[in-house]
């Protein structure tokens, strides 16, 4: 497969695998059948989902009935969330965190205007959770615990399976959202805490518009989308077969390479990052390099901006992602690296690398050849440095400031 | 990705006149002196060096030091090649709108870029003439968006100046509005209200220039009342905005007499608001033979 760029950009979508694009293809010609018809020729498509369901199970350490095909991400988030209240409809309280995707968030500020209570979790600078305000949020009201696995700017892991335990102690649903987490990090869920996780087949080398929630066995589950008997009823809609079979696919490619990839990645994202804070001054990690994705480095370049540096980096046919404010569709950097209390300096100027399976060595050797110029360039222009930070930050003494208001949020 | 222009691009990879300048103590008939606006916690800062010939009052050389996004660093270059050359009354003239014409157009929400533009040379000229710029921008007193700091004066300013309609404009233009989003409100009431008095303002033009068609010259009334409209809807907002006010005086054949107030009286760009923005408003919606003079 031709590579017409540099692709760090993982974590908001990843390139299908061309083994997956080729199982899907008969899906999309010859094999057109509906999954449901009683006949032959629609009943081979329905056994290609069944051996999708399969190996996404397999991949999750699950059982293929606990494995529902939604359409993406926030599907899934959305029909959990929902599940969860209706699991337990006498509960009213929902705890999250700070740092979710803004398709729990959004739903969660949603339900507070239908009479929920939610309690927004704080992270601390390496955007880590404390399960002592976890502890202490927790109520026999508490309907459900929803946090992600591991977030998507800063690669950070979540304890889950403590998050999980106390959820637990306390009867509330627990739901991991591991849009970000699923095909970069082994799973195991038989005998885990977690009793709703959503998937998306995109970051996963599967195609876009395709997810999966994870229901465990026994979850008294109740459909988003009503309709017709497909997913056993819980999940009605005509099956998207060619992206289910692809992200089947996905699902057991990754878990052939996976060990692999693992090391790989994490190699060269340590290489990369150390290299980059060892040849630029004045620049930090984000997130909480002992609890990481092993794919993902977010690093904050100081006194320059962030989308300065990644028009730069796309000059040389680069792709990589920032938090700042003038990448995130709104005039506010990212919620997630406010949420963690970090200088503004370091806000507007952070940049995401993410790798998949597909980096190579030399694609890190051309980010390593021109990051440090082009950093070097952007901060001749700028009128801060060093020592000189004083200025600005008092010419304009009303600073957004991170707690007076909501957060609004970005996007992957 | 956002929609650049060539030239933005070609200014930001290649930005012209970056840099700072170095005072020259020997040369005591130039000036150096810089304006700055932003900050880090907005995300974009500019720093506008400014040489000026102190005879001429021109501008002899200009240089920037921008932290900001793509569209920031090329706005600001843009602007540095806009003024070069220009006299400071010139230069004052300069709007938003001329440093996005330079570059080919901006993305909407971009727009606030070439605004930070404008208002540095600002900053960086009446620090020249030593007008303090904090009575000077935000004396109207409300503060409308607080996470950015922007005053009801400077919303209505940009409003006025780039003829815009909503709320999402303006957010884009000086980004009020654009962090908790509680300000939002305000900033519809102030549209409704520019736009009432736009509205009002169309109305009497429009009546008295049918009457014009008719009846040929004005009549010293219909005249009057003409400038009086011009003046206090187009004109006034804009000096009030910047501390100052104008009141017409006396009309007498086609001198008109007006006393400006407030901080324009003692403004040294007094001449250049006398010429510039009154007689050429009322020249082009009253009379091409109007002269403005001030008492």
């Amino acid at each position: 497969m031709m590579h017409t760029c540099i692709y760090l950009d993982n974590n908001a979508t990843t390139q299908p695998d061309p083994e997956v694009v080729v199982t899907m293809l008969p899906y999309l010609t010859d094999l057109y059948g509906n999954p449901s018809s009683m006949h032959t020729f629609g009943g081979q498509v329905g056994k290609a989902i069944q051996e999708a369901r399969e190996s996404v199970a397999t991949l999750l350490g699950a059982e293929p009935t606990e494995i529902i095909f939604t359409s993406c991400g926030t599907e899934g988030n959305n029909t959990a969330i929902r599940a969860a209240l209706a699991a337990q409809p006498e509960r009213n309280h929902i705890i999250t965190t700070q740092v979710e995707h803004p398709c729990v968030l959004n739903v969660c500020k949603q339900l507070e205007k239908q009479g929920y209570k939610v309690t927004y979790l704080s992270v601390n600078h390496q955007g880590q959770l404390d399960l002592m305000e976890l502890e202490a949020s927790l109520t026999g009201n508490t309907a459900l615990v929803s946090t992600m696995y591991a977030n998507n700017e800063t690669g950070t892991i979540f304890p889950i399976e403590n998050i999980g335990a106390l959820a637990k102690s306390y009867g509330a649903t627990f739901h991991v959202d591991a849009v970000q987490a699923v095909g970069k990090i082994p799973f195991s869920l038989k005998g885990s805490t977690i009793d709703l996780l959503t998937l998306s087949g995109h970051k996963l080398h599967a195609p876009k518009g395709v997810g999966s929630l994870y229901v465990k066995k026994g979850f008294r589950f109740r459909p988003f989308l009503l309709g017709g008997h497909q997913e056993r009823g819980r999940r009605a809609g005509t099956e998207n077969v060619a992206s289910i079979v692809g992200l089947g696919k996905a699902a057991e490619i990754e878990l052939q390479e996976m060990t692999k990839a693992i090391q790989r990645e994490a190699k060269m994202r340590d290489r990369l990052e150390k290299t980059l804070l060892a040849t630029i001054a004045d620049c930090e990690v984000n997130g909480d390099v002992k609890n990481r994705l092993p794919n993902t480095t977010n690093i904050g370049f100081k006194y320059v901006e962030g989308e300065a540096i990644l028009l730069s980096l796309d000059k040389y046919g680069i792709c990589a992602s920032s938090g700042s404010a003038c990448t995130s569709g709104s005039l506010e950097p990212s919620h997630i690296l406010q949420a963690m209390g970090l200088p503004y300096t370091i806000l507007h100027g952070s940049i995401r690398f993410s790798l998949s399976r597909y980096t190579t060595e030399r694609e890190i050797d051309k980010v390593l050849e021109v990051m440090p110029g082009i950093i070097q360039r952007l901060r001749d222009l700028s009128p801060f440095n060093s020592e000189d930070v004083t200025w600005l930050q008092t010419v304009n003494s009303n600073q957004p400031s991170v707690n007076s208001k909501q957060l609004p949020v970005t996007s992957e | 990705m956002w929609d650049y222009t060539e030239k933005v691009l070609e200014l930001f990879h290649n930005p012209k006149n970056q840099g700072l300048i170095e005072k020259t103590l020997e040369n005591d008939s130039v000036a150096v002196v810089f304006g700055e606006v932003g900050s880090i916690a907005c995300g974009d800062a500019l720093r506008l060096h400014l040489k000026i010939q102190i005879a001429q009052d021109s501008i002899l050389d200009a240089r920037f030091q921008t932290f900001g996004c793509t569209s920031a660093i090329a706005s600001s270059s843009a602007l540095t090649e806009l003024i070069k050359g220009l006299t400071l009354d010139e230069a004052l003239k300069v709007t938003n709108q001329d440093i996005a014409e330079y570059l080919g157009g901006l993305p909407e929400a971009k727009m606030h870029c070439s605004v930070m533009g404008q208002e540095a040379l600002e900053a960086a000229i009446y620090k020249y003439r030593g007008i303090p710029l904090d009575s000077h921008e935000d004396d109207e007193g409300a503060l409308i968006c607080s996470c950015y700091g922007i005053s009801n004066s400077r919303i209505r300013r940009i409003i006025i100046e780039n003829e815009l309609t909503t709320t999402e404009q303006v957010t884009n233009y000086v980004k009020a509005g654009g962090g908790c989003g509680s300000c939002l409100v305000n900033i519809d009431d102030i549209l409704a209200s520019v736009l009432t008095e736009k509205e009002k303002n169309i109305e009497v033009v429009t009546e008295i220039a049918h009457q014009k068609d008719t009846t040929k010259p004005l009549t010293n009334l219909q005249k009057i009342t003409l400038i009086q409209q011009v003046l206090e809807q187009e004109i006034r907002p804009f000096l009030m905005a910047d501390g100052g006010d104008v009141e017409l005086y006396d009309v007498n054949g086609d001198q008109v007499l007006v006393s400006l107030k407030g901080a324009c009286d003692s403004c040294s760009s007094r001449n250049a608001t006398l010429k510039g923005a009154i007689e050429t408003r009322l020249r082009a919606k009253v009379s091409p033979y109007l002269i403005v003079e001030a008492v």
